[in-house]
């Protein structure tokens, strides 16, 4: 294979010759330096063809050099670390890169889909609302799959993304926003006086537009300049420098977001290290120096590859040594699209002629200028050949060129501005928009920006806004003399597109073009909102950067309207294109959320635990046994064990909070509905909490440990949110209370020991002086206790599966050593433990309420709690839970449903009809909320919530399930299937 | 005495101790925590049985006493939390109780919080991407609260002041962990 050349490298530019980088562009072999993108690296290689369009399949090169690229876009890598969408004009190029042009089939050159274009009279603005509208049903399943395999920008690889991402968070007291003249001259103000400075620019060179141009700053090279003024920044230990860092967004107070590149321009990241990392920045003060965007001039067939930028063109000649062709012509309305001229005719590219559209523009001798002048249209198949050109007076002209720099003015970049609402006004002089109205709090704009196209303007308003944000920080500021640099005017006549063109580009990555913008006014879509969703202009990845202001200079003229009259869309944050892994940072897969481990977790795990996630936490929800093929088999045996001797259940997850103080008991009047206040030191209470429109919240028990002292405990699920509520409730409805508040939830390991031989058992681990005989520690007992020896802990005589059971709490440091002692000590009564489903089982079959029925639609009363709301106190929810129509005649009731034949099945979530009659919603009679198999019943229970449950004892009923299409004949019961006069709790 | 063995709350046969680059995290299980709360109208005495306890004034809002054997960090309005070494103060809430008496509630937090140490020259890298806190404006001996991995812990600057003590849910011990580990690796 030949080695292939750099055919278009100039002298110069800000790249490294001395090494030299192989990458691979669709399966062909290039090279270029350190310091090269890929577009320059490709344009060097004479390439110019690097994309075919979105809709119509146009051959495609660069328009731009920076990230407001519509049209270089490329598949970068491959494999799982494949990215679609991404602009060669700012991948960084490294050895060994690899990409493929995307949107074309089979080939770049010769794509089958470009027949599009052959039918693009077919395929204007709204084609597809106007086309694919019937039938209804196709749109999913026929039209979009095929619309979006035509169209459309990269692929994804389908597999995960292989890297990691950061999330960070930084403080300063002044970001500066792009590392041009004006945020270098920022930067320098402020971190000499002291200021916390961040300076912060997408490029991973400093300079910004300096790296650019051909000026002299002090009368020498810019790039000395900011050498030494990096040099200086780099030894201030208050600023922070950060290249490859993209300021996304600008949000509330002050808080902006960035995206820092850190490995992007490595072939694979470190290991460890992340590929991006999220910056949320906190400021005090912003400076935006994001200079500005240039603009096209629309004719027809403007797109062709060669066809460019003017200050790309330039920008590609001085930074990185590259042309798009040996011979160009340049197409303006200004002064800047002369300098592009000048610099490359001094880098020896034939100058084909510069054509302005301003009369009388000045003879140069170097090469051939036409003023009055327009291009009016382009040849080349798959790049450009000749421009064809419209004189003064009217006769028409070819000329022979490979690429066409295009100036139509600039556009302060005024985006960040703008996040908040805040609208841009006109600048007749530029024409174009620069900031204006209200800014995010504490941004000032500084530079080309802010409209201030000329260096030393910017170098004169960085130090100014950065000496205002000192005086706003309280630092002391300072009027340093300014660098020497240019401070040419741009002297510009707008001219936004040649009369009569229709397919002339406005917005490359969406192919809209002129004449969709005028049939978008035509058919009455006429608010720029709407302009932009019929049309999509300014729609995709690069969100109209280079195309926005043509669209709206047409739509102006249209209305018969000035352009500010028209106005802009909303701009909205990402700045740039922003990868979802960096916005998910290291949240993802496993780690999506932290999470919560038992004490007995490394036992239960032991033991072969299956774990469910509740909320956080892992629980065990069942311990399977060799023989055990079924997860039923496990949770019967479980069942059985614990109610015909004894199980133990890791139960740590039960919200705990510890209430003290004087009035820890009316505080407790307060928040549950019944009363507590004459609760006896030692004994436990169960409690119902409602909410203040008295539904219920949440319930749970509390423990008297001593007269001012009481430990609450609360539903695993409602932990948190109950503890919220208590302390509102502390701090803002009752601050007089002397009561206070912590959650020892995570300082007590507790386990339940429930059963008939629970307390056998508990008396080899409790120290022998506590009495824990059924006089000595009778049902609902509780008190501090020592175990094995010696070890605080505590003991509660409650039970929530219906048998004779305590709770058992010890510092969780030692929880993993109780629950291997419980299961010693307790191996005589063959000790069984149980996870969270035989804990459902026994519950249901105790007729417990749990977060089924605690659901957010149900009262005291639906439970069957009705009385326990006291009518001697107030407590939050009494009043409410008195509504009337929470209190009608059939309210809702809990009851126990059973099938009529014991074989059949119980489904949560069926709803209960009468045993005849219609099956509709006008008929529900009511629905159930758990169901289980009870193994003590050998039968399918369930619990639910019936019209007038208490007086339906007894009645047959239908239980549906129309989704499932289930019926099953069933019979209401009591809610108490197991133990219904409570003899065993209290044996 | 009793005879259970205590379980580490990353459940390792020793405490973790990881050095990453510059920076060294260790897991601290010797240290015992009790929650103080003044009670209405006795801030006045609590704050004063602080101050006996402390050989200074119990620490305002932001800050810690660091000291030995106990020291404390303030955790919101008249609330403090104490810690000293476990092995000369497992009982510590109950001697914080006699000492108050009924100035104050005190509840025994040692086993709701796991204790890490991060050290090193970059540590301040390393906690900007744990978490919206700014450690640069921290100092030795200021403490506050803030989220870590979205779970609510403290965070003590201590002395030398590239060290910093973290408290997190005891639960979650496994999850803080990879994440301040995660952390390391990025900023080593």
């Amino acid at each position: 294979m030949t080695q292939p050349t750099q055919k278009n490298r100039l002298q110069g530019g800000l790249i490294d010759r001395s090494e030299k980088f192989k990458f691979i562009f669709d399966g062909k072999d290039y090279f270029g330096h350190p310091g090269d993108t890929l577009a320059s690296a490709l344009l060097a290689n004479n390439v110019r063809l690097m994309g075919r369009s979105f809709k119509y399949h146009r051959p495609r090169g660069p328009l731009t050099s920076g990230s407001e690229e519509p049209n270089a876009m490329v598949e970068l890598r491959g494999g799982n670390r494949q990215e679609p969408n991404t602009r060669a004009t700012t991948a960084e190029l490294y050895d060994g890169l690899f990409a493929n042009s995307q949107n074309r089939f089979p080939s770049l050159a010769f794509d089958a889909m470009a027949i599009n274009d052959r039918f693009s009279n077919f395929l204007t603005a709204g084609f597809y609302y106007k086309t694919f509208m019937w039938p209804a049903s196709f749109w999913e399943k026929i039209y979009e799959p095929i619309i979006r395999k035509a169209a459309g920008l990269g692929s994804l690889s389908m597999k995960a993304d292989p890297d990691v991402y950061d999330k960070g968070f930084l403080h300063c007291d002044l970001l500066i926003i792009g590392a041009g003249p004006s945020g270098l001259i920022a930067a320098l103000t402020a971190g000499r006086a002291g200021a916390r400075v961040i300076l912060a620019d997408e490029d991973f060179r400093f300079g910004g537009r300096l790296n650019a141009e051909t000026f002299a700053v002090n009368d020498g090279p810019a790039q000395d300049w900011i050498a030494e003024t990096l040099d200086e920044l780099r030894s201030l230990p208050n600023v922070r420098l950060m290249k490859r860092t993209t300021v996304i967004g600008a949000f509330d107070h002050g808080i902006y977001g960035a995206v820092e590149r850190v490995s992007d321009h490595l072939k694979t990241p470190a290991p460890d290290k992340p590929r991006q990392v999220l910056w949320r920045i906190y400021t005090k003060q912003s400076i935006l120096c994001a200079g500005a965007t240039e603009r096209s001039i629309a004719f027809e067939n403007n797109d062709r590859p060669g066809i460019m930028l003017a200050g790309a063109m330039r920008a590609y000649a001085n930074r990185w040594a590259a042309t798009p062709a040996q011979r160009i012509a340049i197409f303006t309305n200004n002064d800047d699209g002369h300098r592009t001229a000048a610099d490359m005719h001094a880098q020896g590219v034939e100058i084909a002629a510069v054509v302005d559209t301003r009369p009388n523009q000045p003879v140069n001798l170097d090469y051939e200028v036409i003023s009055g002048a327009q291009v009016i249209n382009s040849k080349g198949r798959l790049g450009l050949t000749f421009a064809e050109l419209k004189l003064a007076d009217g006769s028409s002209r070819t000329l022979e060129c490979g690429a066409l720099g295009v100036s139509g003015g600039w556009n302060p970049n005024v985006h960040l501005t703008c996040h908040q609402r805040g609208r841009p006004t006109w600048n007749e002089d530029l024409a174009a928009f620069v900031p204006g109205g209200t800014l995010p709090p504490g941004m000032s704009v500084a530079g080309a920006a802010n409209g201030t196209l000329s260096t030393h303007g910017a170098f004169e308003t960085g130090q100014k806004a950065a000496n205002a944000a000192l005086r706003a920080l309280d630092l002391k500021t300072s009027r340093r003399k300014l660098p020497e640099a240019e401070d040419a005017p741009l002297n510009i006549t707008p001219f936004w597109y040649v009369d009569g063109a229709s397919r002339a580009w406005l917005d490359q990555q969406n192919d809209v073009t002129v004449k969709d913008v005028k049939l978008s006014h035509q058919e009455g879509f006429r608010s720029v909102e709407h302009l932009k969703r019929y049309t999509t202009l300014g729609m995709a990845t690069d969100q109209g950067k280079t195309s926005n202001m043509g669209g709206l200079a047409i739509m102006a003229e249209l209305a018969g309207k000035s352009i500010p009259e028209v106005g802009t869309t909303i701009f909205r944050p990402p700045y740039t294109p922003t990868a979802i892994g960096v916005l998910a940072g290291r949240m993802r897969g496993k780690e999506f959320h932290p999470t919560r481990l038992t004490p007995s977790h490394k036992w239960a795990s032991e033991q072969g635990a299956v774990f469910v996630e509740v909320g956080n936490w892992m629980r065990a929800q069942w311990f399977p046994q060799p023989g055990e093929t079924h997860w039923r088999q496990s949770v019967d045996r479980e069942v059985l064990a614990t109610r015909n001797s004894v199980g133990v259940c890791d139960v740590t997850t039960l919200g705990k909070v510890d209430v003290q103080g004087a009035d820890a008991a009316t505080f407790l009047n307060k928040i549950y509905c019944n009363g507590f206040a004459k609760l006896a030191v030692g004994k436990t209470r169960y409690g119902l909490m409602l909410r203040e429109d008295g539904i219920a919240m949440d319930d749970g028990t509390a423990a008297r440990m001593a007269e001012d002292h009481f430990v609450v405990t609360t539903t695993t699920a409602n932990a948190v949110k109950v503890y919220q509520h208590m302390e509102f409730v502390r701090q803002c409805l009752f601050p007089d209370l002397d009561v206070q508040l912590i959650s020892t939830t995570e300082a007590w390991a507790q386990y339940a020991v429930a059963g008939p031989n629970s307390r056998k058992l508990l008396q080899k681990i409790v120290d022998p002086e506590f009495d824990i005989s059924n006089d000595g520690f009778p049902f609902m007992a509780c008190g501090n206790i020592t175990v094995c020896g010696g070890l605080r802990a505590r003991l509660f005589r409650i039970s929530f599966s219906g048998e004779l059971a305590y709770e058992i709490a010890l510092p969780t440091r030692y929880g993993d050593a109780l629950i291997r002692k419980i299961m010693d000590a307790g191996a005589e009564f063959d000790v069984t433990a149980y996870g969270t489903e035989a804990l459902g089982v026994m519950r249901i079959e105790k007729g417990h309420a749990a977060g089924n029925e605690l659901n957010g639609t149900t009262t005291a009363l639906n439970l069957g709690m009705g009385r326990m709301v006291s009518k001697a106190k107030d407590s939050i929810g009494s009043v409410l839970s008195e509504r009337e129509g929470l209190n009608e005649a059939d309210a809702l009731m809990q009851v126990g449903i059973q099938p009529l034949d014991p074989t059949q099945k119980i489904t949560a979530g069926g709803h209960l009809m009468n045993a005849d009659g219609p099956v509709d919603a006008a008929h529900d009679q009511g629905y159930v909320t758990s169901a289980a198999y009870s193994p003590i019943l050998e039968r399918s229970i369930g619990l639910g919530f019936l019209k007038d449950g208490g007086n339906r004892k007894g009645e047959k009923m239908r239980l549906v399930s129309p989704v499932t299409n289930l019926t099953v004949e069933v019979e209401i019961v009591s809610a108490h299937f197991v133990d219904p006069e409570g003899e065993r709790l209290r044996a | 005495m009793h005879d259970l063995t205590p379980l580490n709350a990353l459940a390792g046969d020793a405490p973790a101790n990881d050095t990453i680059g510059t920076l060294t995290l260790t897991e601290n299980p010797e240290l015992a925590l009790a929650s103080v709360a003044a009670r209405k109208g006795q801030e006045r005495k609590c704050k004063a049985a602080l101050k006996q306890l402390l050989g200074k004034p119990a620490p305002g809002p932001g800050k810690a006493c660091l000291r030995d054997p106990e020291a404390a960090f303030w955790t919101g309005p008249d609330q403090w939390m104490v810690g000293a070494p476990y092995d000369t103060h497992e009982d510590l809430a109950d001697q914080l109780s006699k000492l108050l008496g009924a100035a104050a509630s005190v509840t025994e937090q040692s086993d709701a919080w796991v204790c890490f140490d991060l050290r090193g020259a970059a540590m301040e890298d390393a906690m900007a991407l744990l978490g919206p806190l700014n450690i640069q404006s921290m100092k030795t001996g200021d403490a506050t609260r803030t989220s870590i991995h979205h779970l609510g812990c403290f965070v003590i600057r201590r002395d030398p002041s590239d060290w910093v003590r973290i408290l997190g849910p005891r639960s979650s011990a496994g999850s803080l962990h990879h994440a301040i580990i995660a952390a390391m690796k990025s900023v080593a």
